[in-house]
């Protein structure tokens, strides 16, 4: 086996696979929030992401940039970062309450089995992206260069750039901010409870409608700035984006622990790195493999993933 | 009693579902033809209009049904109809839409199937009812020697194309380092392995990716490429694919040229990429251009369909106007106009376009030309190829 | 009270078919039968036949279409709704029934000058092949839970999907072809010919209702019952002596051998296959299919297998004034699931038995 692959490009391959992971964390944070509070397999979270994909090149068009305008300058350059990332949170979020409010309220009022649930889901996923295939054509879009790919600094050589120090950074510190909010918060008291017994906590007082439409509205919130650093770090979306991000953001939810919202951090973080490995070594078409592989082989060593389950447990 | 109600509305929902779909069946299967004029005839087009093929599968059917538009309007009346077949690009689908084309006895040409594996699924069926096809971009090679007799190809195979790239990599590009890339698809990864094959040991490393739709994130591919030196990629595969690669390697600070095949020739390339990364990638193409033909293809598309014209547009334009040719010439059931294409010789505005006893393009109207794009944001004609 | 006498007392069509004695409840079952078998002709019909058949979709294939769906409905419906276990990954099996054929009769294989198979030959061998991948699969994953298998069987119809794309042996997106048809003949001409679906249509139904007497024997048995304990509560099964790992290895296997039957069918009809066929959406149709339908009761898992192929074929050439809707298809078939599930989360012929259960549950709930 020719390992030069893998080898000449250790480094780089750490670094771009480092991004592409926080990305997938950020993203999985839907998939895990959901799953920990309704044991549901949110397959249309995937939309949500591909809605704010959209929705921050829809604000950048208004300022009249394109796939072929120049890069900005720093301070124009904040303005459209700010404004990206407020357009996509609200598409995003919204989106996500919809799908919450038409496709999983009304079957959890008739208290329908759980698999119905994961039907609508795919009702609803398909419905979203067939709408975004057909308005666009089917084409992809380019996204214009809000943000310049330049060398910060370089370590042997590997050299690491603003952009994916940016799309890390971001990624943990919304990760931070979440974790702080779900275990330090009167709202996130309500979530754990929830998410530990939703009866009692009905019990208690919680309003368990609005604990579960603050959880979707939080997953939309990373998914759309997710999709954020996805444009820039991809540089182009198609309406089956969602889709194909999607199954690895769920893949690396379970790799880390469905549930746990660190889990979704560690399992984002590795699953993009690994993808990269995999493809240095056997080529870019097993990525994909690879990262099926990983995880059936740590969820056969640990059954509920890296970190465990459940997100009121886990730090109880 | 609230269950049996909510199990009512949700049956009459449902009935209300089927019924409001079938109240707006079109249905339009009369078998009555003959006409004056040689008109009343159809003209299909069979490929993907829904699916993630749906962007090449439209390119084609606006070029073909470009042809047909231009045509009536110049008789001044619906002469030919235009039948459309949506196969979703999948060998799945496919052979249960091609029945349904062949029961429409009106229909005596087929522009299509675009894509090889399709073609593989659909062309036996096209075969047994005698209809005659023109694929503008199935390259596969194999699709010629299963003895279809209806089988026609308005491009040349991929046997033709890969040496042409090779060439020019060699000849004008003079690249010393190159990179061979491809998507798996049957195009690419064949037009790909020609590619290496000719180019021995210019060929630095290798890599494949998955195909469209299915990967967005190329860093790894990036990376390889930055890494090796090569100062030429050649990526066997579609447009979809190749502009998100071009930006990524751009966006990562690679210089060199990418180079790609005729699956690459369409102005989403720069859409997905932006103009100023797309400018100066090369794409082969077994066509000349359009603009040398002196027509008015390239407005007149943008005129009717509000976009620019996209790979293999020009190609299925042209097939369109070669059946079209021969229905105004009287062929006007499928079998005469299967002879017809045994003789025929138009030239077109991508090509000129006779057959071989198999189906292919005669060799010695078969020109490879290379396109370059540039700050337009569309390949335009750079140099024929010259390849022997 | 046993299942059977709450079938009778209750209301509906199935109360009063539980109802009657034998003999017409089998001179029911033979008339649905043939109005089955002549379903390619419902376009003869006055008034109504024109508005059921398909358009821009031959009708015949369009059948076998909904046949080879209905049996990887019926195939899931085991793993899913009678094991209760989760497979995102159906598909993987459907395709190792399709690939083991291709291998074994399709020129274009690398062991072809040592096999060469005809159709039928091959089936046998492709059906155990996909029983092994069952058992392959369901080793090692069974013990996980939940939607912990779901992820691993997506993961595996997906590595399926991969290998097959891009390995040489199995020729990735250039496929296979010409892998014979069935075997016979009528009159000199071949029965399975290129240009007419109704005998393929035919011999999937035949399938079907094999699979049919099939599973229902199995369901009634001690596997079955297993498979109900399993369900409802595994630990419970476990402690009252039912081996929980053997039962669910069978269904797994029971459910990767319907869908490699599958397979193999589509296999013999289409006579070209490649990887872009076995993608991962098609798996979770199936299971939408399923769960729409009436998980756990294969007349709903036979409704929803039809609808998940009809609808979309259904709503080509459909327009509304003088806009063609055939691109919006997908999405208002997405709407269409949604619309199903809301108004009928059992699904659309939901079993009685877990409608019973569904209402225990829902004395339970705590007020909200």
């Amino acid at each position: 086996m020719d390992f030069s692959g893998l080898i000449d490009n250790f480094g780089p391959l750490t670094v771009t696979g480092l991004a592409q992971g926080a990305i997938i964390a950020l993203f999985a944070l839907g998939y895990t929030l959901v799953y920990g509070v309704l044991r549901l397999i949110n397959f249309a979270h995937s939309e949500v992401f591909l809605l704010g994909t959209y929705a921050c090149l829809f604000a950048w068009g208004l300022f009249g940039l394109d796939q072929n305008s120049a890069a900005p300058a720093v301070g124009p350059m904040l303005l459209y970062m700010v404004v990206g990332l407020v357009a996509a949170i609200i598409v995003s979020g919204a989106a996500a309450l919809t799908v919450e409010f038409v496709a999983y309220r009304p079957l959890r009022r008739r208290n329908a089995p759980p698999l119905a649930f994961l039907i609508t889901a795919i009702g609803a996923s398909l419905f979203i992206s067939e709408v975004v295939g057909v308005a666009t054509h089917r084409n992809q879009t380019g996204v214009p260069p809000i943000i310049q790919a330049r060398p910060v600094f370089t370590i042997g050589d590997t050299t690491v750039t603003n952009l994916q120090i940016l799309i890390v950074l971001l990624a943990l510190v919304m990760m931070f901010a979440l974790d702080r909010f779900i275990n330090g918060s009167r709202l996130g008291r309500g979530v754990r409870a929830v998410a530990q017994n939703p009866d009692s906590a009905a019990l208690m007082g919680v309003n368990k409608s609005r604990v579960i439409a603050l959880v979707f509205l939080l997953g939309g919130l990373m998914a759309g700035i997710a999709a954020v650093m996805y444009d820039l770090k991809i540089g182009v979306t198609r309406y089956d984006a969602g889709f194909l991000l999607g199954i690895d953001a769920f893949t690396a939810a379970v790799l880390g622990g469905i549930g746990n919202l660190r889990g979704a951090l560690l399992g984002g973080l590795l699953l993009g790195v690994l993808q990269n490995y995999a493809a240095g070594l056997f080529g870019s078409q097993w990525l994909h493999a690879a990262s099926f592989v990983l995880l059936v082989v740590i969820l056969l060593f640990r059954p509920t993933g890296l970190l465990g389950e459940s997100l009121g447990r886990a730090r109880a | 009693m609230r269950q049996v109600l909510a199990r009512a509305i949700g049956g009459v929902a449902i009935i209300g579902l089927i019924a409001g779909a079938a109240a707006c069946n079109s249905g339009s299967s009369s078998d009555d033809t003959a006409s004056e004029g040689n008109c009343g005839y159809k003209l299909a087009f069979f490929g993907a209009l829904t699916g993630s093929a749906a962007n090449l599968g439209v390119n084609i059917e606006q070029g073909f049904e470009l042809a047909i538009d231009q045509y009536n309007k110049a008789k001044g009346s619906t002469c030919i109809e235009v039948a459309k077949f949506d196969s979703q690009g999948e060998a799945s689908v496919a052979p249960g839409v091609a029945r349904s084309l062949v029961a429409d006895k009106k229909i005596i040409g087929i522009v299509g199937p675009p894509f090889s594996g399709e073609s593989e699924a659909a062309d036996p069926i096209f075969e047994s009812a005698g209809i005659p096809t023109i694929t503008p971009s199935a390259t596969r090679v194999s699709l010629s020697s299963k003895g279809w007799k209806v089988f026609h190809r308005a491009v040349a195979n991929d046997d033709a194309q890969g040496p042409a790239a090779a060439a020019y990599i060699k000849d004008n590009l003079k690249a010393t380092k190159v990179f061979v890339a491809d998507d798996q698809s049957a195009y690419g990864a064949g037009l790909a392995d020609v590619v290496k094959t000719k180019l021995g040991s210019l060929v630095v490393a290798t890599d494949k990716t998955e195909g469209d739709g299915k990967q967005a994130d190329f860093s790894a591919l990036v990376q390889k490429v930055s890494s090796s030196g090569a100062t030429a990629l050649f990526y066997g595969g579609y447009y979809t694919n190749a502009g998100i690669i071009r930006k990524q390697l751009t966006a990562a600070g690679w210089k060199g040229t990418l180079l790609g095949g005729d699956g690459m020739k369409d102005p989403g390339l720069s859409k997905a990429s932006g103009v100023q990364a797309a400018v100066g990638t090369v794409v082969t193409c077994p066509c000349s251009p359009p603009e040398a033909a002196g027509g008015t293809f390239v407005n007149d598309y943008k005129a009717k369909w509000n976009q620019d014209a996209g790979t293999y547009s020009d190609v299925a334009f042209d097939a369109a106007n070669v059946f079209l040719q021969g229905i105004d010439a009287g062929n006007t059931t499928p079998q005469k106009l299967n002879d017809y294409l045994k003789t025929v010789n138009y030239k077109g505005i991508a090509n000129t376009y006779k057959f071989t006893e198999t189906g292919e393009l005669d060799p010695n109207f078969i020109k490879v030309w290379a396109f370059k794009f540039d700050s337009s944001g569309d390949a335009k004609a750079d140099v024929e190829i010259k390849t022997s | 009270m046993s299942e059977k006498a709450s079938f009778r007392t209750s209301g509906g069509v199935r109360g009063w078919f539980g109802r009657q004695p034998w003999y017409v409840r089998a001179v029911v079952i033979l008339v649905f039968t043939v109005l089955a078998y002549l379903l390619p002709y419902a376009g003869d019909v006055p008034l109504i036949g024109p508005q059921i058949i398909t358009e821009g979709v031959d009708w015949p294939s369009a059948l076998f279409n909904m046949s080879y769906y209905v049996l990887l409905a019926l195939g899931l419906n085991v793993v899913v709704g009678y094991a209760g276990l989760l497979d995102l990954g159906y598909v993987g099996f459907f395709a190792v029934g399709a690939y083991g054929t291709a291998l074994l009769t399709s020129p274009d294989s690398v062991i072809y000058a040592d096999t060469g198979w005809k159709w039928l030959m091959a089936v046998p061998a492709a059906l155990v092949l996909t029983m092994i991948a069952g058992v392959i699969l369901g080793w090692p994953t069974l013990r996980l839970r939940g939607d912990y298998l779901a992820i691993v069987t997506l993961g595996f119809a997906e590595i399926i999907r991969i290998v097959a794309t891009s390995t040489t042996t199995l020729r990735g997106d250039r496929g296979f072809a010409s892998i014979p048809h069935p075997p016979g003949s009528w009159n000199g001409e071949p029965i399975f010919g290129v240009t007419d679906a109704i005998p393929y249509f035919w011999l999937g139904l035949t399938v079907i209702i094999l699979v049919i007497l099939g599973v229902r024997n199995l369901d009634r048995s001690r596997v079955g019952r297993s498979w109900l304990a399993i369900r409802e509560d595994e630990e419970a099964a476990e402690v009252m002596g039912v081996r929980t790992f053997k039962y669910k290895l069978w269904a797994f296997a029971i459910g990767a051998f319907i869908g490699g039957l599958g397979g193999v069918l589509f296999a013999g009809e289409q006579s070209f296959i490649n990887s872009q066929t076995f993608v991962l959406q098609f798996s979770i149709l199936v299971l939408a299919g399923v769960v729409m339908g009436g998980s756990g009761n294969m007349a709903g898992a036979i409704l929803g297998g039809v609808l998940i192929s009809y609808i979309p074929d259904r709503l080509r050439g459909l327009s509304f004034g003088d806009t063609d809707l055939y691109e919006y298809r997908f999405a208002i078939f997405g709407a269409a699931i949604i619309l199903i599930m809301v108004l009928r989360p059992q699904g659309l012929i939901p079993s009685r038995r877990r409608a019973m259960e569904l209402k225990d549950r829902e004395k339970e709930v705590a007020p909200q």
